[in-house]
């Protein structure tokens, strides 16, 4: 997150929006993302776990947590909302990296 | 005078500090993170201070509680190692398989949800609004665990 963040500038020129998507509510996201972490980009709120239901990514019960919250993945769209890149880890300490999805935004047209 | 075992302190001081630096620091940057290359480096050098450390509280002259203490930290130590691969390489896989996840080539599945100004956004706005005045190219979905 913090890499992508930083790399930002970078995704605004290829013409990607980066959005971010979590069960934070909107309050949690302006405290903690927004105003103490400096985010920047597009948070989205999904505290219901609606979308990341549909899109197969929920993690019941995290242990940290103790929660269902949003397991990490990625997800390139082109224009057309069509899916043209994507990652979903199988460890949560190895996730996508500003590089690789840069690389893979070049096929977009 | 009786000397202190610094290699004991320095080597049990510093296989804390490898340990936790990787959850409060080396997390952040993928390079220390995907590999934990700082810490098992910092793990090396208090491993070796331990190990001569303890060599030296066996020596025939020390006192028994020395030789207790010596023990116990560097088996601390080697936990501290084994916690924090147990983190990374087991605890760090618990992650659910999310078979039905859209593929590469499918549509992305629709959304409406709201945004941190408490706006409703969907998919298709993120897809048409413009990126410096120019229409965007496409979106970058990153799904997260949420604040710590």
């Amino acid at each position: 997150m913090r890499s992508f963040e930083k790399n930002l500038n970078q995704f605004s020129e290829a013409g990607i929006r980066v959005v971010g998507i979590s069960v934070d509510t909107p309050d949690e996201t302006r405290k903690y993302m927004i105003q103490k972490a400096g985010y920047s980009f597009t948070f989205l709120s999904d505290p219901k776990l609606e979308t990341i239901r549909r899109y197969d990514l929920v993690h019941a019960n995290e242990i940290a947590s103790g929660k269902d919250i949003a397991r990490p993945a990625e997800f390139l769209l082109d224009s057309s909302g069509t899916i043209r890149w994507r990652m979903i880890t199988e460890n949560f300490f190895k996730i996508a990296q500003p590089e690789q999805v840069l690389q893979a935004t070049k096929a977009l047209q | 005078m009786r000397k202190t075992n610094w290699q004991i302190w320095t080597g049990f001081f510093l296989s804390l500090v490898a340990a936790f630096s990787y959850p409060l620091l080396f997390v952040r940057w993928a390079i220390t993170r995907e590999f934990p290359w700082a810490n098992l480096t910092l793990f090396a050098i208090a491993l070796v201070l331990l190990f001569l450390g303890l060599r030296r509280a066996f020596k025939p002259d020390k006192k028994i509680i020395s030789r207790i203490f010596s023990s116990l930290a560097a088996a601390f130590g080697v936990l501290l190692l084994a916690g924090l691969l147990y983190l990374i390489y087991v605890m760090g896989s618990w992650l659910p398989a999310s078979t039905g996840a859209p593929q590469v080539g499918q549509k992305a599945p629709a959304f409406t949800l709201t945004d941190s100004n408490d706006k409703p956004v969907t998919l298709a706005q993120l897809l048409a609004e413009p990126i410096n005045n120019k229409p965007p190219k496409g979106v970058l979905l990153i799904f997260y665990r949420g604040y710590w």
